[in-house]
């Protein structure tokens, strides 16, 4: 019952923390947005060129640290690794197409939601349909295969290293790259940022906050924990913007967001199929990553991967909508998704 | 006793494994053996849900038992 309560707990604060972070300079409905954030840090670090999303967010490091903090305090910080990580890239190279092709992931999704941005209904619809095709394969023996015991070292690696970044962005900023205008250039102060993301980190490594997991489990197990965190954050949200009167409903002009209705709903799909097969959605790889788990940190990192391909091969949607090689790589990625869910999925054992 | 082996397997593995092997024969007593406490939570929370009393033990050394009862 005590993770009941955290989880609704997990979902109110993160709520508030996006509300609070959009209304201190944040772009418009991404209080929170890992795939968004990962792809502004990428940026920031000059792995793509789009000048109007670098920046190095601090709620990314939040979060990351927070979970460190609260795994160490829980006795659950371990260094663990070795199942299919390349497979784990790959996948997580196509959840961050699919996440751009949309425009957030599922974090962003629910908060778009929350904002009024019925094109995230749409995104939802498509994220379902794609958990529920991974469901499929999970029920039929889809697995990654074990993990194993790493070094500390292993584990602390991702983490330490992505700290010291920030370390480094903080002391000597003309090394990275600063949007001067675009969502990039839209940023609430650093050290807000930051402590935000240090709270819902480490709540999230404590109740085990997963998008994803919310509606897996609800359809697999009739376990109903994690999707009530998810419902949270809908309605905090909600409740929120429409108390700041900031509630905008409609599909039109939006912020940061397009209305293609049949794009937005294949992103997502994409998302969603890619995310079951890793286990968790963006947020909770983040979350695994601060608590030495090395395939979320591999994940990680072809997420941020993925976000240099989309920005430098035009894979994005912008406000204006998807671009014709957007399109084309989520196809590919429905290919490689069905691929991998086929060749890990061991016969039923008869 | 039926025990399943889910150590190194990430949610929603172990979960699974236990409800193949509940379905298989409907065994009054399984073990799983996992080796995260985020395992040992979903496995106990599974298990009550399909009306066993569920205990976890700690083996040490990253190991925990979830010896689910009828």
């Amino acid at each position: 019952m005590k993770n009941n309560w955290l989880i609704l707990v997990t979902g109110l604060v993160i709520g508030i923390a996006a509300l609070v972070l959009g209304a201190h300079g944040n772009p418009g409905n991404m209080g929170f947005c890992i795939a968004c954030f990962l792809r502004d840090t990428t940026g920031a670090l000059g792995m793509h060129g789009a000048e109007v999303v670098q920046y190095f967010r601090p709620e990314i490091v939040g979060i990351l640290l927070g979970s460190l903090i609260a795994a160490v305090a829980a006795k659950e910080f371990k260094g663990r690794g070795g199942s299919s990580p390349i497979i784990r890239f790959i996948l997580g190279v196509f959840v961050m197409i699919g996440a751009l092709m949309f425009l957030g992931c599922p974090l962003r999704m629910v908060i778009r939601i929350g904002g009024g941005d019925w094109n995230a209904l749409v995104g939802l619809a498509g994220f379902i349909v794609g958990i529920l095709v991974g469901v499929v394969f999970l029920k039929k023996g889809f697995t990654l295969g074990r993990s194993y015991k790493q070094t500390l070292a292993e584990g602390a690696a991702f983490p330490v290293v992505y700290v010291l970044l920030f370390v480094l962005w903080l002391a000597a900023p003309a090394l990275f790259k600063f949007s001067e205008k675009g969502p990039g250039s839209m940023h609430a102060a650093w050290g807000l940022a930051l402590v935000a993301g240090l709270v819902v980190g480490a709540l999230c490594q404590r109740s085990r906050m997963c998008m994803v997991g919310g509606i897996r489990n609800a359809v697999m197990f009739k376990d109903f924990g994690l999707v009530a965190g998810f419902v949270t954050i809908i309605l905090t949200v909600l409740v929120g913007n429409l108390i700041l009167g900031k509630f905008n409903p409609g599909f039109a002009g939006q912020p940061v967001a397009h209305s293609d209705g049949l794009w937005n709903f294949l992103g997502t799909a994409l998302m969603g199929w890619g995310c079951v097969l890793l286990g968790g959605c963006p947020l909770r790889q983040l979350i695994l990553a601060g608590q030495g788990e090395s395939d979320s940190a591999v994940t990680v990192l072809g997420m941020m991967c993925g976000a240099a391909f989309c920005h430098n091969l035009k894979l994005a949607s912008s406000a204006d909508g998807p671009t014709g090689n957007g399109k084309i790589a989520v196809i590919v990625g429905f290919v490689v998704v069905l691929v991998i869910s086929l060749l890990f999925t061991k016969k039923a054992e008869e | 006793m039926k025990t399943v082996d889910a150590r190194g397997f990430a949610c929603p593995q172990p979960v699974i494994m236990a409800q193949k092997a509940i379905k298989a024969d409907a065994p009054g007593e399984l073990e799983v053996l996992v080796d995260n406490k985020c395992a040992v939570e979903n496995v106990t929370r599974f298990g009550e849900s399909q009306g066993y009393t569920v205990t976890a033990a700690d083996n040490g050394d990253d190991e925990f038992t979830v010896t689910l009862r009828k």
